[in-house]
């Protein structure tokens, strides 16, 4: 069912009785040319691109809980490309640039928001950083600009620009960043794949992979044995316990990452402000409530909810911030898993075994990578050869020291990206 | 969370510095090669279960290691990290 706002609209006078599940509920079959484990952003994104750019019919998405239950849906839903190093440059602006034409091409309202992102900065040194870093995204082709505090001011007047301990000096503006609504990309990928004759199977954990000398033959699962003649391990923070099942040691640990609303409140934040001194950040959602985060919990954790002492910390840095949240009340708190890597930058890429493929180390910004995560691991599986942009996530590249993207420059430390 | 530190006894978590897992203790000789030295530095078994990793207690300025549950978040023990290297 194609959806538009003459649907809406005629369904509305008819009682909405005529609206059809957005996806099938199948079966799993015993044989498919290719299994993707993992029914989050980036594995609904990688089997819609399977069957849209490459004609790839016979696909399965094995999700052992059900679809959108993982980071897709824990995340404060922001969408940006201002990286600075090359490699993660042009692949978030090619994610970018899908996301302005995703609504159209799933038809479905993802609800993405270019409300434009301020990076803030509070010192001399870190004004010439984010200079240098704006002028990367400008030669990448994306959009930057450097306001000074009154630039700042004129937009977000409600921020502190006196606090004694980061005193505001400017911000990085990406106008084109923004957020879109989480849940709605998961499924709107899961539409579209379903319609491309995806098989999308929930309730199924992949429990080993099997293989034969040194090819890859298809996964065990809760719900039977599957063979395949390819499989893409898209996990997320379950990254090491998947990879084990082939006997991988992975480059990746898995930390906790906390996340915050509170109640609805009328339009006051318009932009995301992201405040990095104090470990915070926050935007407003479509339906009021102020969405914020901040940094990991630092200790390796598979619990999906996090510990006071960060929650205490977040809200010291947003009271720092913007005294004026003071009086809102915190709805709800949750944890997400994250594949930290040892440089904060991603892996996809081929493995040691033929026909197994490795999507991981998303750290904290693999929301935003959903698009071009799914076209990239796609082209990888369909053609065989990396897709030009995503060419330098590479898995051994830690092995070797060639080509490390490490964009905080915090050394080959998991929790530190 | 609440960690036992064997010097000090149960104290809140924000007095400690997580460092991770604890395999690195178990630095390889210089020359053990690549594999060695990658393994080390940037692979991990991350299990989802009973792990042993890094912590510093601030206040006794001891280096703790730490077996506890990844997915609860329950301490089972603590030890000297001294005791271990003598
Ligand atoms: C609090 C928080 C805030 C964040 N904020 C942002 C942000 O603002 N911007 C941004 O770009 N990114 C953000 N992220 C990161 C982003 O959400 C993740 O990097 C991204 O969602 C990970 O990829 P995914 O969607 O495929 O993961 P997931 O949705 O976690 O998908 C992995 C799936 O694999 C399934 N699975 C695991 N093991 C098995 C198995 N054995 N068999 C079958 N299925 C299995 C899981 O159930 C899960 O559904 C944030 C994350 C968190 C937690
Ligand atoms: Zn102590």
């Amino acid at each position: 069912m194609r959806y538009s706002g003459f649907r809406v609209f005629t369904q509305g006078l008819g009682g909405n009785k005529g609206w059809t599940p957005a996806w099938r509920r199948p079966d799993p079959k015993p044989d498919y040319d290719i299994v993707i484990i993992g029914g989050g952003g980036h594995g609904l994104s990688t089997a819609y691109y399977l069957a849209r750019n490459h004609g790839l019919r016979n696909i399965a998405v094995l999700e052992k809980g059900y679809l959108g239950g993982g980071n897709v849906g824990r995340n404060t839903t922001i969408v940006r490309a201002n990286y600075f190093l090359p490699g993660n440059s042009e692949f978030y602006s090619h994610s970018l640039k899908l996301w302005e034409g995703l609504e159209r091409e799933l038809n479905y309202n993802v609800m993405h928001s270019q409300r434009g992102l301020i990076n803030l900065f509070h010192s001399d040194g870190q004004r010439d950083a984010f200079a240098r870093r704006g002028n990367a995204m400008l030669a990448q082709g994306d959009d930057a600009v450097l306001l000074d505090r009154d630039g700042v001011r004129r937009m977000v007047p409600y921020l502190d620009f006196e606090q004694t301990r980061f005193p505001i000096y400017g911000g990085l503006y990406h106008p084109r960043g923004g957020t879109a609504r989480h849940d709605a990309v998961a499924w709107g990928y899961a539409r579209g794949a379903d319609r491309l004759g995806v098989d999308l199977i929930q309730n199924c954990e992949v429990t080993g992979i099997d293989i034969q000398n040194g090819r890859v033959t298809g996964v065990q699962t809760t719900r039977g044995a599957i063979r395949a003649r390819k499989v893409a391990m898209v996990v997320a923070g379950r990254s090491g316990q998947v990879a084990a099942m082939a006997g991988m040691r992975l480059p990746v640990e898995s930390h906790i990452l906390q996340a915050f609303v509170t109640e609805g409140l009328k339009p006051v934040i318009d932009h995301v402000i992201s405040f990095g001194m104090g470990h915070f950040y926050i935007s407003q959602s479509d339906k009021g409530g102020l969405v914020f985060g901040g940094d990991l919990d630092f200790y390796a954790s598979y619990a999906a909810r996090g510990n006071l002492p960060m929650v205490e910390h977040v809200m010291e840095a947003g009271m720092t911030l913007m005294p004026m949240i003071g009086r809102a009340r915190l709805l709800r708190s949750w944890g997400g898993i994250m594949d930290m890597s040892p440089d904060g930058s991603p892996i996809i890429d081929t493995t040691h075994v033929d026909g197994l493929y490795v999507n991981t180390g998303w750290n904290y910004g693999g929301f935003k990578a959903v698009p071009a995560s799914g076209w990239c691991l796609a082209h990888l599986m369909a053609t065989g050869t990396p897709h030009p942009v995503a060419a330098r996530f590479r898995l051994d590249r830690f092995r070797t020291g060639r080509g490390l993207m490490d964009e905080e420059g915090t050394g080959a430390q998991h929790n530190l990206h | 969370m609440r960690i036992p530190c064997p010097c000090c006894g149960s104290r809140d978590r924000r007095e400690f510095t997580y460092y991770g897992a604890s395999v690195f203790l178990d630095r390889p000789a210089e020359d053990a090669g690549l594999e060695a030295w990658d393994a080390y530095l940037h692979l991990r078994d991350n299990p989802a279960g009973v792990t042993r990793d890094l912590w510093y207690h601030d206040p006794c300025q001891s280096w703790i290691e730490v077996e506890r549950d990844t997915v609860t978040h329950a301490i089972l023990s603590t030890a000297p990290v001294a005791r271990r290297r003598a």
